[in-house]
């Protein structure tokens, strides 16, 4: 039975309520310059329940040491719970075995990791493939590996809307593509991509797909045996757990082939002075002392998330930006940048005649915390024309109200600015 | 704090002065015979400010304009630097620029700095007082500076600054 059918057919799922969901995050009940905290930034980093915050917390307070190897009852509990966290995600994500799921410091270690040892396969000539609307960490990447041995990067074009095709995809796709790596949800922009087709497309070619999943694992199930992405990497702390946690999930063949990434305590399964053999999937790939308790936070986060019905979060955040972009689009001389058919909650904006710097400073001096700037993907605010956004983005705890105090908020900018 | 006064934190911030010379920029531009050009660049908010500048034959700021692309803080200040220093010798506008990063940073009145800075250099200063609004702001200081950390690499002839090096 797949993840997905899985947690249709639980029926102790909880009913998804707004008001109930905030009262299980602390942090939004405090104010910020004596204004209601209007937190609009989660596409940056989500706030955490008090159910993450607690097992952090527990963890440390009871049941800290190192894992593996200790031959302790405090060691064996951590490990044991270390482990149970890569179940979850295991389950979470509907890989096929927790061999899958390698813990990492974040998704840019993830997609790095990928880079340094799957990358180690390609050669000269060989082609690699994002597209327009990558963050810097799906680029940046890749250009190393370039410039390390001679592949060659292909960026497929995206359309005025901030959408990729996948015939455009495809126009770029050949004999000679080995890798594809795409977003499957822009963070600038809140584009959701059509990855599933994309992996048929780049498999019908013989290439390998890396899917950096940060923003799509917060808005819709993810089951990558049904996608059949050979990679997805995404991040702990955009999921509403702790920071310093991501995960690569990648086939079991595939990161069988890879040589490790680092190399350290835990990777291995014997070291002489000569020579040292590769420990079994997938310590292989997590060298040194791993993010044990962000690791069990994430765990605790995704048992949050998989709480709820995933399709009830996705129809609460649809809302909020069908209201979001209405108001918007209300007020005089703006310019939503991004209108793809597919979004999800992230509204990026400007406002003609106001920097989206100043505005982000007068917003929060009414609670409100947007971003403004390129939000790591300059090439994207390029090809609008822009040198930053203001990018409000919302999570499972937003309220349409919150959008009336952005949107107030934005008209008090535009008094003092213009 | 209350609201109010956090009102006039914003409106302390964005003076008239600042928004007009944010809006209709001075000397905006290239100067097109330079003896000296430096770019600067902020890499975490993509702002950047290109500086060109001609000298006279004592030294002295004869021309001085800027190009670029940023928030008002950023565009008034290079606008306002502009006009604050020419005329003077590199020395001078790096007495200058330390100054104005007093003046953005520290909670020395802006009348004490002025002081210090005498009869040439200290009625300059007076001009750019309104850049002491971004005190309240900490997140926008290198907002102000930018422009003034870009002249002195100019003048230095040390080619590009970066407010994150």
């Amino acid at each position: 039975m797949s993840a997905l059918a899985h947690k249709t057919a639980k029926t102790d799922l909880r009913v998804f309520d707004v008001e109930s969901v905030r009262g299980d995050f602390p942090i939004l009940s405090r104010t910020v310059h004596d204004k209601p905290l209007t937190y609009l930034d989660s596409a940056a980093s989500a706030q955490k329940p008090q159910s993450v915050i607690d097992a952090i917390r527990y963890q440390y307070e009871h049941e800290y040491a190192n894992v593996h190897r200790g031959a302790y009852f405090l060691s064996e509990t951590l490990t044991s719970k270390y482990e149970a966290a890569r179940e979850t995600v295991r389950q979470f994500v509907n890989a096929e075995s927790d061999r899958e799921i390698v813990f990492t410091k974040g998704a840019t270690e993830a997609i790095n990791l990928v880079a340094a040892t799957f990358g180690r396969s390609l050669s000269s000539g060989d082609e690699v493939v994002i597209t327009g609307l990558e963050h810097h960490s799906n680029i940046v990447p890749w250009q190393l590996l370039r410039d390390q041995c001679g592949i060659v990067l292909k960026v497929v074009p995206i359309t005025p809307e901030g959408e990729v095709s996948l015939s455009a995809v495809e126009s770029v796709l050949s004999k000679k593509t080995k890798l594809v790596a795409v977003a499957h949800v822009s963070n600038a922009l809140g584009t959701i991509l059509p990855i599933k087709e994309i992996i048929s497309a780049a498999h019908a070619v013989g290439a390998v797909v890396l899917i950096d999943g940060c923003q799509g694992i917060v808005h819709e199930h993810v089951d990558v045996q049904d996608l059949d992405c050979d990679f997805y990497a995404f991040s702990g702390h955009k999921l509403y757990g702790p920071n310093g946690i991501g995960v690569l999930y990648g086939k079991e063949d595939l990161l069988d082939a890879m040589p490790p990434y680092q190399g350290g305590g835990e990777m291995i399964s014997n070291v002489t002075f000569e020579r040292s053999e590769w420990a079994e999937l997938p310590a292989k790939f997590e060298a040194g002392t791993p993010p044990i308790v962000p690791a069990v936070g994430l765990g605790a986060a995704i048992d949050y998330v998989a709480g709820f019905d995933q399709r009830a979060i996705a129809a609460h955040e649809d809302d909020l930006l069908k209201y979001a972009t209405e108001q918007l689009q209300a007020l005089n001389s703006i310019r939503l940048i991004g209108t793809a058919q597919n979004k999800t909650a992230v509204a990026s904006f400007v406002l003609e005649g106001a920097h989206p710097h100043d505005l982000a400073t007068i917003l929060d001096r009414s609670g409100v915390c947007v971003r403004a700037g390129h939000h790591c993907a300059q090439p994207l605010m390029d090809s609008f024309g822009v040198t930053a956004t203001v990018r409000a983005s919302f999570g499972m705890y937003n309220t349409r109200e919150e959008v009336d105090v952005l949107i107030n908020a934005l008209g008090r900018a535009r008094e003092i600015l213009c | 704090m209350q609201t109010a006064e956090k009102d006039r934190d914003i409106l302390s911030l964005y003076q008239e002065i600042i928004l007009d010379h944010g809006k209709s920029p001075r000397n905006a531009g290239t100067v097109e015979r330079h003896d000296c050009r430096s770019e600067g660049k902020n890499p975490l908010c993509g702002d950047r400010v290109t500086v060109t500048a001609a000298l006279d034959d004592d030294g002295r700021v004869a021309d001085l304009k800027f190009d670029g692309k940023g928030c008002a803080i950023s565009i008034a200040s290079a606008s306002m630097m502009t006009e604050a220093v020419k005329g003077l010798t590199a020395e001078e506008a790096k007495v200058m620029t330390g100054a104005v990063n007093t003046l953005c940073r520290e909670v020395t009145s802006p009348d004490a700095i002025m002081e210090e800075l005498g009869d040439e250099l200290g009625p300059r200063l007076k001009r750019l007082s309104a850049l002491s609004g971004v005190r309240q702001f900490p997140a926008r200081v290198k907002c102000a500076n930018l422009p003034w950390h870009t002249l002195i690499s100019c003048l230095d002839g040390a080619g590009n600054v970066s407010t994150e090096g």
